[in-house]
């Protein structure tokens, strides 16, 4: 990634990404440039449906019902605000996207808004005239899920039959069309020894792309962390496999990698930086700086349903309320780092220290951080527990069970 | 080191190599901003001048020597200059995934 990142002279590249932690990156004067007027990616959660009920989902614990969705037209209304305020890329994702029976009117949209348009799905329920249909409309790149390279996990984590089989045919569909492929492979203790093969499947299937995306211990992630967190010496494996396959797949395959922030030194710059180059909106229509935003309690979100899109990003109070750095506390007011990292990620600091203005417990800054870094390898190195799966009925139980939060080191 | 990758499928720019851009990849003028963007696949690209100009004409049916020799008579510089400058921006994109021969 960061080899990309360098340039050529002639052209600067910035990294758009869906996964929600990542947001963009790039160099400081490219994405000033390009972000001063507004965030240059858009990730839209048209839905909470799926048929998968995977246990790292990035969806919230509450999950929005159904009746409380936008209607076709506020979407596309959406569609025609992002293009207008400067938006670049336009990330279609869920839940499952394909659940919603209007997909094709809101890529015809976002096409006539001149916006790049990305379809996160999971392909299990994707039919090909579908995707013909949505290729015709203007959809200009489609990313898969693999929960696993392994049929029998895949089917495990999903917890939907036939999945993986289902996905190839998609995948295959995809190329046939002309139209780019990504394969996203979420990474945790019971596939990362499978990462060579990821790359192996994404060079046999065409793909321009693939994110080797450790899972982020946020919402469904962090309630089922003691299942899912690998060994630090597992991570480092993989973090370095990847980086030799970089090299040898050069001009063939991109691999885009989000590693595993409780391993880090240093935390990540989540999302580039808060209410900088990024924005989420729900299935209900409430503008997030991020995807899990609203686990911070102090927060007030907008919604597209009351207030015009480039009003929100430039004025509301959940956009502003980190955005900069004045808002930081010691040891990032004062961190030499603070305009790179951004004190890293706010919900973390949330979820872990109750106090979304402490440093990203990530940062060894932290006085959260010896801890939490001891919890995750204790849990890593013990058998896996069971998953609780990501459906409405796990909602309530996943909601009351509240960890104490860590104590701080004096 | 990198200079050395010989993978199946990398395209090596020479001056006799016809590039051009794959599908996926968007060349649109940002009316907004006032400038050029390429976008891709969770990637917006923002190309220089000489970038923008040099791209327009990756049309499959040019060589790299064409290319070089139409801009070097555009922007009255040196062929030999240009040919070089071109061929490792291409290089730089073509490893990126977003040139094709």
């Amino acid at each position: 990634m960061t080899e990309e990142l360098k340039g050529n002279g002639h052209i600067e590249t910035l990294i758009v990404d869906d996964e929600p932690t990542e947001g963009v990156v790039g160099k400081e004067d490219a994405t000033a440039e390009l972000c001063a007027r507004a965030p240059v990616g858009l990730l839209a959660e048209l839905t909470h449906r799926c048929p998968l009920q995977c246990p790292y989902c990035s969806n919230p614990l509450e999950l929005e019902s159904v009746k409380n969705e936008l209607t076709t037209e506020e979407w596309c209304s959406v569609m025609r605000q992002a293009g207008e305020m400067g938006i670049l890329q336009i990330h279609l994702s869920g839940g499952e996207p394909t659940a919603r029976k209007d997909l094709e009117d809101i890529v015809s949209a976002a096409s006539e808004a001149g916006l790049y348009s990305n379809l996160i799905t999971a392909a299990v329920t994707l039919k090909r005239d579908r995707l013909e249909d949505l290729k015709k409309r203007g959809l200009d790149h489609v990313q898969i899920s693999f929960q696993d390279v392994d049929p029998i996990m895949a089917e495990k984590i999903g917890a939907y039959p036939g999945a993986t089989q289902k996905k190839l045919e998609v995948a295959r569909w995809v190329t046939e069309m002309g139209l780019p492929l990504t394969i996203n492979a979420p990474i945790h203790r019971h596939n990362i020894q499978n990462v060579p093969r990821y790359i192996d499947l994404a060079v046999e299937l065409g793909a321009q792309r693939l994110e080797i995306a450790h899972a982020q211990y946020y919402g469904w992630a962090f309630l089922n962390r003691a299942a899912l967190i690998p060994t630090y010496e597992e991570t480092l494996a993989s973090i370095e496999y990847v980086e030799g396959a970089r090299e040898k797949l050069k001009g063939v395959l991109t691999i885009d990698m989000v590693v595993p922030d409780y391993y880090a030194k240093r935390p990540k710059p989540c999302m580039g930086g808060w209410g900088k180059g990024f924005m989420n909106i729900t299935p209900s229509g409430k503008v997030l700086p991020c995807h899990a935003a609203e686990s911070i309690p102090e927060l007030n979100f907008d919604n597209v349903k009351d207030r015009a899109l480039r009003d929100i990003w430039l004025d509301s109070e959940a956009f502003n309320a980190f955005r900069g750095t004045d808002w930081m506390k010691e040891p990032c007011r004062s961190c030499a780092f603070k305009e790179i990292d951004f004190g890293g990620c706010r919900c973390q600091a949330m979820a872990i220290t109750r106090d979304p203005r402490n440093t990203d417990p990530a940062c060894a800054l932290s006085p959260y951080h010896n801890e939490m870094v001891a919890l995750a390898k204790k849990e890593a190195a013990k058998p896996a527990t069971e998953f609780v799966y990501r459906n409405p009925r796990n909602v309530a139980k996943a909601t009351e069970t509240q960890d104490e939060p860590l104590v701080p080191a004096e | 080191m990198s200079g050395d990758t010989t993978s199946p499928g990398r395209l090596i720019v020479g001056r006799e190599t016809r590039p051009k851009m794959p599908p996926y990849l968007k060349l649109r003028h940002d009316a907004g901003r006032g400038r050029w963007v390429l976008l891709a696949p969770e990637r917006v690209l923002t190309p220089d001048q000489t970038a923008v100009a040099v791209l327009q004409l990756c049309d499959g049916t040019r060589t790299v020597e064409e290319i070089a020799a139409k801009l070097a008579e555009e922007y009255s510089a040196p062929a030999d200059v240009i040919g070089k400058d071109v061929v490792d921006m291409l290089q730089d994109l073509a490893d990126k995934g977003y040139i094709k021969g």
